[in-house]
């Protein structure tokens, strides 16, 4: 089967939160978010209260596949960084592994400065994920091999019963 | 697949609709969107030609409630039925949690339903999953026009596995619920089973 699902722990969640909060403020951007290569929003930091930004992840996630597709087309692995201007506000949207980085900003900014800041921040993030990802492989080894570890909440979802379903849709 | 997020106490899964032109994906979606709770629904987003034909794909969030205190998101998917739109019903596919194939029961569709349930087997593939493993139901839309076809005709040419299947009327909303429903469940079977 292809990918995992993804699986977010406060103690990493933190870390891309405090980074995004960084990015935000070094690169003078409006909002900078963090999206799920399959369009799931992952964190958001910035002016966000009037922004769509669950549809906006989607849309980033659309974009980077049709780009990836294009990049695939033309014999190349991926295009790893996107940009789109506007009157007002410009994207800058790169790729982090299976994760997309996403600046908006206006004209109190600039794409060089997004750019050279995008480019710290891409490297903290992977490292962070790289983390997430061996805590989940961690969390997945029987115990017993050393991998089996305490650090985890047990997974609420084991005991889900038919019933909880039936609720969700009242 | 799945975003277990423990930090915001949130489970995100991505659920496709699938089906040759005009079956009614789009209209499924538009239904849920008009019955459901505002506060329960993001934005729905069509990105459709002019003539309002799905061009990439519709996009609607939804909310449905708590399990476990953890806050249960379906991210509901349409792929552009028409056939050379392959390359971007490819790409709608990549992380799937659940799949919801909707067929045009009308006769002159027929060869239709089995082509593009036939592209569904293979674009999934392709991205390393098999049809039969994951969560999927069957929907059979357009009931009510005369030239439907009889289930059991449906049901051998498309299901012959047995999945669950609805019979709909998408623009009245007959089965829409009951097949979003049905997949949402196995879509969390699933996630109890993979903990």
């Amino acid at each position: 089967m292809p990918d995992p699902g993804l699986i977010m722990y406060e103690e990493e969640f933190k870390q891309i939160d405090a980074e995004l909060h960084r990015l935000h403020q070094q690169a003078n951007a409006k909002v900078t978010f963090l999206v799920d290569k399959n369009g799931q929003l992952i964190a958001a930091v910035g002016e966000t209260e009037n922004l769509d930004t669950t549809s906006l992840a989607s849309l980033t996630a659309g974009n980077i596949a049709a780009t990836g597709g294009m990049a695939k087309l033309l014999g190349e692995k991926d295009f790893s960084i996107l940009f789109h201007e506007g009157e007002r506000d410009n994207i800058h949207i790169s790729l982090v592994g299976r994760v997309i980085l996403v600046v908006i900003f206006d004209q109190r900014s600039s794409l060089g400065l997004v750019r050279l800041r995008v480019k710290k921040s891409v490297e903290i993030l992977s490292q962070i994920l790289q983390r997430i990802l061996q805590k989940v492989d961690q969390a997945k080894a029987p115990s017993g091999t050393g991998g089996g570890n305490k650090e985890q909440p047990k997974s609420p979802f084991a005991e889900i019963t038919e019933d909880d379903i039936e609720k969700l849709f009242g | 697949m799945s975003f277990i997020n423990y930090s915001a106490r949130e489970i995100n899964c991505k659920l496709v609709f699938y089906g040759p032109g005009l079956c009614g994906k789009t209209t499924n979606l538009q239904y849920i969107y008009k019955k459901t709770n505002p506060d329960s629904k993001g934005k729905m987003i069509s990105l459709a030609t002019e003539s309002e034909r799905t061009l990439f794909f519709d996009f609607l969030p939804l909310a449905l409630g708590n399990i476990k205190g953890f806050k249960v998101r379906f991210h509901l998917y349409t792929v552009p039925g028409q056939v050379f739109y392959d390359a971007s019903r490819k790409l709608i596919l990549k992380g799937v949690d659940g799949v919801v194939f909707v067929a045009d029961s009308q006769a002159e569709r027929m060869e239709a339903n089995i082509e593009s349930m036939e592209n569904l087997r293979k674009n999934l593939q392709e991205q390393g999953y098999n049809l039969d493993q994951l969560p999927f139901v069957i929907q059979y839309n357009k009931r009510d026009l005369p030239n439907a076809v009889s289930m059991e005709e449906l049901n051998q040419a498309l299901n012959p596995k047995g999945v669950p299947f609805f019979e709909a009327v998408a623009p009245q909303g007959q089965g829409v619920f009951e097949t979003l429903k049905e997949i949402a469940k196995q879509v969390i079977m699933q996630i109890k089973k993979g903990t």
